[in-house]
């Protein structure tokens, strides 16, 4: 659909111009398939709504200016204070446009429902997320590696995250790449995405946490698929296992300013964190 | 130095909990301001004492306001209570936009934990502690007069509801001066507030004086709503009610029922934090999602609870300022209901990112669209109350026409934000903080400020000054812009809330802009107080004894200002809507009546006064695990109560000839009163007695 993809461009260039720097930051500047839908979808929300809000915004100055004390050439009519035509007026065409509304939001929340896994043709790459204080441990099964607050994805392949917490409740966001979803100790969550295009993008915890909360970031680095199995073999080779000792390091409260990258997990570490904060008191 | 002192007597308490102390022992910035917040907390208990004293006004102030059941003086204090903690939220506001502004790529003044202290008392003293004594204090004062009652359905447990609320204002203020406040942010998220996490007394201290906030408002809405079902003067049918009648019935009907989950919520999480239960631990089958839906079906209708006094105050303000009958009095009725009923059906949305299925998510989204519908009406009832009007633009006018521009961009984020999609990309960044300030500052704090204006005449017998009433309000709507329209663009460039410090030099400018903005709202509020001080001395010049200033349609402008202590000398009659104004215009409101009755009314009680002052203990004590003086309060609290239900001589008489004095007296005076067209309302020539157009 070029003509949608040009109106959208044409609506989205005012925006961009004075959004400057910091919206580059946000889900404008999109980078996966999701975000990119996110802010379609927000786009024609934004057109009805103009037809929502515009008429308020008019005839709140306009009549207030108008009908003012002192200008005598209005009517005045004391005693008037009802009328069927405006009142279907003011009744109907906001049920008309919300049930159109509803429409929308019921198909796009299921079309974009972060525990749907997005079509492709090659398996999604798997990754388990671990929320801690203050960092994100994530750790990749199937390569049987590990990063503390980098993750590196590999371009136009969708990325599966499942999610959970090893201390109190937290929420991954990244905007550029769509999606938001909490991470709960003992609850495993679920978010897909994709990244569309190489580059660097800012993810963060969204949910207030302790005192080192602020620095809780992390880089999502998507690369080119060739690039990303070098990366892979990188850590397997070069990196540190995430033993014992490094995983109660890493566990531990902390800020950790630099990404730490671990050739080897234990074997269902994810798992065994879901199990462990249901048994007992960490205390 | 950080062992407990006493542990018997002092709990946990040792002297590090003292911010002065920190301060000495490590002066920073940070501590300085956290020591300096206590010091001011204290030398401005002791000056008030010092004052008090001084003047010799502590008997007067215990018969006179302390004890009074008087629910026009009730009101009053419940006002008073907000405007001392809008100040205190308001200069944390201010701190934490100084905090970002300077932090970024920069550690800033304020350390992590003492701006997440920053922003969880800013929260809840905003909700608990500010809308909900303000609107509270405006029902209190304003329904009894609407409906014409001579007092509340119950005068007693009206006091206590606000002693409870004052006690739970003064323990947010006592954590500033002992121990840390809570860092769990308004809604005090489990399992971040457990015990595992923080074993600190700051989680206590917010449980309790939201505990007791909670106790409060239900108490307060149980009154208000047999309040306007039992006590309407004869003729004032539901559908002859003023607006603000009807918005405050719906209200108290909220408060009733979404109230206690928050109680139960808080009672549950003192459990697990006291006596190691397990209802929102991570482990034994604790689960925090539990606390997340309690709170939030509190918190949504809450949403509810600040909004509709408010609407109902821009019914009051736009028709009397348009001098106009307002536009679809029964539209506007049933969009009330509707929205009450329609606010209990959204709360998930405060939380779609938590992992339920995509219809769950949709319906709720769909339900929260369906809230903009009967809002919508609201918004175009005034516009056509407006139309064909003779609109004034009078200072509360200003309020109502900068609300109803600026609560639609809310509306619009709000629609945004009911998309499960849109929501994942912003939940939790400063775009939802700037979204519901953009619903709570136009809608609930500008109603009450246009109501604090508009009514003031007729609680203290005298008019604001309009010069600084227009400043204030410029101060308001241009700070508001300036604050939060920036907040919009850095939550869409994914800045999350309550960030201490900013990694990002792409948000400086915005988050530049967003402090001009808390200075100047700030500034709105100095102005606040300016025009009261400034009033006060120029009072004599702008009474308003005869009562009705503003060409008013309520009952509540019938009579005196200030009204006598019961009220009505003479229950009113009615037979319509707006009967006052009809007899403006169509008889003689300002008639003696025929005969003079006496009134009896409730005696002073101190009972208010001791569970307030025993609550506040009790709850100190819980917080700092000094258990004698727990057990002490209860003891207290249950005594006060059984004592009280003995107490037979309770009412208290007011002879007829005295009603007839003093009603004969204002009458006389109304009668010398030179009535004054609305084009001089605001002048000195306005002394409360409106010349209508036949």
């Amino acid at each position: 659909m070029p003509g949608r993809r040009l109106l959208f461009t044409a609506l989205s260039l005012p925006l961009l111009l004075t959004g400057c720097a910091a919206l580059q930051l946000g889900v404008v500047n999109h980078a996966g398939p999701v975000a990119a839908e996110q802010w379609h979808l927000y786009l024609i929300v934004a057109v009805v709504l103009v037809f929502v809000a515009g008429p308020v915004l008019l005839l709140v100055p306009l009549i207030a200016w108008h009908y003012r004390q002192s200008n005598k050439n209005d009517a005045y009519r004391p005693d008037w204070g009802f009328s069927w035509p405006l009142e279907i007026l003011v009744w109907i065409p906001p049920i008309g446009i919300v049930i159109g509304l509803a429409f929308l939001l019921w198909s796009a929340t299921h079309s974009l429902d972060p525990y749907r896994p997005l079509a492709a043709t090659q398996p999604p790459l798997e990754v388990q997320v671990v929320a801690l204080d203050w960092k994100w441990l994530f750790i990749y099964p199937e390569e049987g590696v590990a990063t503390v607050n980098q993750l590196v994805i590999p371009v136009g392949r969708p990325v599966h995250l499942s999610l959970t917490s090893g201390t109190v409740m937290q929420s991954l966001l990244i905007p550029q790449l769509g999606g938001q979803i909490y991470a709960m100790a003992g609850m495993t969550t679920h978010l897909n995405l994709a990244a569309s295009r190489p580059g660097v993008f800012r993810g963060k915890n969204t949910q207030y946490n302790g005192r080192g909360f602020q620095d809780q970031k992390f880089d999502v680095v998507a690369t080119e698929a060739a690039a990303y199995e070098r990366w892979v073999s990188r850590v397997q080779t070069g990196g540190s296992p995430l033993d014992k000792a490094a995983l109660s390091q890493v566990t531990a409260q902390s800020v950790m300013p630099t990404p730490k990258l671990f050739s080897s997990v234990p074997p269902n570490l994810f798992g065994s964190i879901v199990a462990a904060s249901t048994q007992e008191s960490q205390r | 130095m950080s062992t407990p002192i006493w542990p018997a007597v002092l709990g946990r308490f040792e002297w590090r909990d003292l911010p002065l102390v920190r301060a000495w022992q490590q002066p920073t910035i940070n501590e300085l301001i956290g020591a300096g917040a206590g010091a001011i907390v204290i030398i401005g208990a002791v000056a008030l004492v010092v004052l008090l004293t001084v003047t010799g006004r502590w008997r007067w102030l215990w018969s006179e306001w302390l004890t009074s059941l008087d629910h026009k003086k009730i009101g009053i204090m419940y006002v008073v209570i907000a405007f001392i903690m809008l100040s205190r939220a308001l200069i944390e506001a201010n701190l934490m936009r100084l905090q970002q502004a300077s932090a970024i790529e920069a550690p800033g003044i304020v350390a992590p934990a003492h701006f997440a202290e920053l922003f969880s008392t800013h929260g809840s003293i905003m909700i608990f502690f500010m809308a909900m004594p303000f609107l509270t204090g405006v029902m209190n004062y304003l329904v009894p007069l609407q409906i014409g009652a001579r007092d509340v359905a119950f005068p007693l447990l009206n006091a206590i509801g606000l002693w409870l609320t004052g006690a739970g204002a003064a323990l947010m203020m006592i954590s500033l001066v002992i121990g840390r406040f809570s860092t769990g942010g308004w809604s005090g998220y489990p399992p971040y507030t457990e015990i595992e996490f923080n074993p600190g007394v700051g989680p206590d201290y917010w449980i309790w004086a939201v505990t007791l906030g909670s106790i409060a408002s239900t108490i307060a809405g149980i009154n208000i709503a047999v309040t306007i079902y039992k006590m309407r003067c004869p003729g004032m049918h539901l559908m002859r009610m003023q607006m603000f009648c009807w918005t405050s019935l719906c209200t108290a009907i909220l408060m009733v029922f979404a109230m206690p989950p928050l109680t139960v919520a808080t009672a549950l999480l003192a459990l697990d934090r006291y006596l190691g239960f397990h209802f929102f631990t991570n482990a034994l089958g604790g689960n925090m999602m539990n606390y997340a839906n309690l709170f939030w079906m509190f918190g949504h209708p809450e949403v509810y609870i600040v909004i509709l006094p408010a609407f109902g105050i821009w019914s009051e303000v736009v028709s009397t300022f348009s001098s106009k009958e307002l536009y679809g009095y029964v539209s506007l009725v049933i969009a009330t209901m509707v929205i009450a009923a329609l606010s209990f059906t959204v709360w998930l949305h405060h939380f779609f990112t938590m992992g339920q299925s995509p219809s769950i998510n949709a319906a709720f989204g769909i339900a929260t669209m369906a809230i903009g519908v009967p809002t919508g009406v609201k918004i175009y009832n005034w516009i056509w109350t407006m139309f064909r009007g003779e609109v004034r633009f009078t200072v509360p006018m200003l309020y109502a026409l900068a609300f109803m521009m600026t609560f639609v961009l809310g509306g619009l984020t709000g629609i945004i934000l009911a998309f499960p999609p849109l929501d994942y990309v912003v939940h939790n960044t400063t775009f939802l903080v700037a979204h519901f300030h953009n619903m709570l500052i136009p809608g609930t704090l500008y109603g009450m400020i246009a109501a604090y204006t508009f009514w003031f005449p007729k609680a203290f017998g005298f008019r604001l000054d309009e010069h600084w009433g227009r400043i204030a309000c410029a101060c308001w709507v241009i700070g508001f812009y300036l604050a939060f329209m920036p907040l919009y663009v850095l939550g869409a460039a994914g800045m999350a809330r309550r960030t201490q410090a900013v990694m990002e030099p792409a948000y400086r400018p915005w988050l530049y802009a967003a402090e001009l903005g808390a200075v100047i709202l700030f500034c709105g509020l100095v102005a606040l107080f300016v025009q009261l001080r400034v009033s006060i001395r120029s009072r004599d010049a702008n009474r308003v004894a005869a009562g009705d200033p503003w060409d008013g349609r309520g009952l509540e402008w019938s009579v005196s200002a200030p009204p006598p202590e019961y009220n009505f000398a003479h229950l009113p009659h009615v037979e319509q809507r707006y009967a006052f104004y009809d007899d403006k215009r169509k008889h003689a409101p300002y008639a003696r009546p025929p005969h003079y009755q006496a009134i009896t009314m409730p005696k002073n009680s101190a009972v208010a006064p001791i569970l307030g002052i025993a609550g506040a203990a009790t709850s100190f004590a819980l917080v700092w695990y000094m258990w004698w003086l727990a057990i002490l309060g209860l003891l207290t609290i249950v005594a006060t109560v059984i004592t009280r239900s003995f107490a037979r001589d309770i009412e208290r008489v007011i002879p007829a000839d005295e009603v007839a004095r003093t009603n004969d007296a204002w009458l006389e005076a109304v009668a010398l009163t030179r009535p004054v067209p609305r084009e001089l309302e605001t002048g000195r020539a306005n002394q409360g007695l409106a010349k209508v157009r036949a």
